[in-house]
């Protein structure tokens, strides 16, 4: 089996200049691998590193040493750990999605645009995006009427949703989602659910960091109980 | 960005006030703290800055007063000359140029045609005693745009980008707000339909909801034109919103250069982990 990605050996560290230059190690010796349309659950206390392993691959953190080997259909096989800042935003635009915890909306920009700014950048043009936009809005059951207010008027589950949605919108090939069901209701964790079955089935692979394996264990094809660095 | 075609690449360039003496490098830089030699006095703004702009691309600058961001950015509007150091520029298709290669005539061409730029105070971008059309008119004259019927319906195209209302198109800059200014200062900026804009910290000074409106319109102009633009701030939250690669600037030096989210959640210099740990 051929894998989309492939931690081998990661280590990440933070030295904190601030603090007498100490140095804290969350991620030590990492390896694992993902296969297109798979989907691999991290499961674990929060504070142990989970969430740092995501930012690695994203890029949102400097991975210390290792490698991050994934398979591009822009650059063909590639270590993410060492590629340029500009294949990075490309891979960004196009193969890998990240869902962080939390949405960091931008004020004044309607919950629309905040979902449709991946395919804006993906240079679609505006109606077409906004009509794929209005698509997910309503299978993330955000009632019409928000739909031009901005995110950050909205409840903590709903900009969990518009979060969410500006992830899967883009179709990447690797979905990297970081505690995906916190602070959504029941009926809408089965529809988040849905949307990670539904990319899996189009061969995107997902990871996903939760402390919730009530709701996403049953969908998970492998679970991985994560262990805090020594 | 779409590829990996680059618009700017800035090689070495530095750039010192004074004059100079055998220990000026080793007593300034970031790890002294110091931008100005204790023994000859000499600043040092910019020293060996290497900077790739891609096309499209909306680039932050971020650093203390002093740190050199202005500096950086006069040198690339050819305000400033650099002691020593390459800007290359290079339109989609053409061979690349180097700007510092041009002469008089051809180098004011080029900032009339192919670059805009926004400063904090308004009096330095606009002439204060044309109106607003004419300041507008100006840069188009100056790019050689000559047709009089032509010029002002840039203008009021301009104004209505801009969301200044289009009956005010002869009112003197005076008798305008400070966010509507920065919003006439950016329309002509654009009027000649640069290839790249600097921003040197245009929001700074402006009252919130004021400030939204300025990068609303900002955020605009990279959706629709894809135009490309240097951000020089030292709001961190203004870069956020703006730029998705930022680079660090302490005492004339780049220290960091990373993707935004990178500098803001992954700070490796210690003055950018301050700098970080310091924001609101």
């Amino acid at each position: 089996m051929t894998h989309l990605l492939e931690v081998c050996n990661l280590h990440k560290s933070f030295t904190l200049h601030l603090i007498d230059g100490r140095t804290i190690t969350p991620v030590r010796d990492v390896s694992f691998s993902v296969a297109a349309g798979e989907h691999l659950l991290i499961y674990g206390r929060s504070g142990i590193g989970k969430t740092s392993i995501l930012k690695c691959i994203y890029r949102s953190y400097l991975p210390t040493s290792g490698a991050i080997w994934f398979d591009s259909q822009q650059f063909g096989r590639i270590d993410l750990c060492r590629a340029s800042e500009s294949v990075i935003l490309r891979l960004r635009e196009r193969e890998i999605g990240f869902c962080s915890q939390f949405l960091r909306a931008l004020p004044r920009i309607s919950a629309l645009d905040t979902l449709c700014e991946p395919l804006y950048r993906q240079q679609m043009d505006r109606a077409t995006a906004q009509a794929i936009g209005r698509e997910w809005l309503t299978r993330l059951g955000i009632a019409p009427e928000l739909w031009q207010a901005s995110p950050l008027t909205f409840s903590g589950g709903e900009q969990q949703r518009i979060n969410l949605g500006r992830a899967f919108i883009a179709r990447p090939r690797l979905l990297l989602l970081d505690e995906p069901t916190a602070s959504l209701d029941d009926a809408t964790k089965q529809v988040v659910i849905g949307m990670i079955r539904a990319a899996q089935a189009e061969g995107t692979a997902i990871i996903s960091v939760s402390h919730d394996l009530a709701a996403l264990g049953a969908c998970a094809d492998r679970q991985w109980t994560f262990q805090p660095a020594r | 960005m779409t590829s990996e075609h680059w618009l700017l690449h800035v090689e070495q360039l530095t750039k010192h006030f004074g004059p100079t003496c055998p220990d000026c490098r080793r007593l300034t830089g970031p790890d002294t703290g110091r931008s100005r030699c204790p023994r000859c006095g000499t600043v040092w703004a910019c020293v060996d800055v290497n900077v790739q702009l891609a096309a499209g691309e909306v680039l932050g600058i971020v650093g203390e007063s002093g740190s050199g961001k202005s500096t950086l950015l006069q040198m690339i509007h050819l305000a400033i000359r650099p002691d020593s150091g390459r800007i290359w520029y290079c339109d989609d298709g053409e061979t690349p140029r180097d700007l510092l290669a041009l002469d008089r005539y051809e180098a004011r061409h080029f900032r009339n045609t192919r670059l805009g730029i926004v400063y904090q105070r308004p009096e330095l971008g606009l002439n204060m005693r044309f109106s607003v059309g004419g300041n507008v008119a100006e840069k188009l004259l100056l790019a050689e745009w000559r047709h009089f019927g032509r010029i002002r319906a840039r203008t009021a195209e301009l104004m209505a980008k801009t969301e200044l209302p289009p009956e005010r198109i002869d009112d003197e800059p005076a008798t305008f707000s400070g966010g509507m200014l920065q919003r006439v200062q950016i329309a002509k900026a654009l009027a000649s339909r640069p290839a790249l804009l600097l921003l040197d910290e245009i929001t700074s000074g402006l009252d919130v909801s004021v400030q939204a409106r300025v990068l609303d319109l900002l955020r605009r102009i990279q959706w629709e034109d894809g135009i490309t633009m240097l951000l020089v701030s030292h709001d961190l939250g203004v870069v956020r919103q703006l730029a998705r690669r930022t680079i660090v600037m302490k005492n004339g030096h780049i220290v960091e250069a990373g993707l935004t989210d990178q500098i803001l959640e992954d700070p490796q210099h210690p003055y950018t982990q301050l700098l970080v740990s310091s924001a609101l």
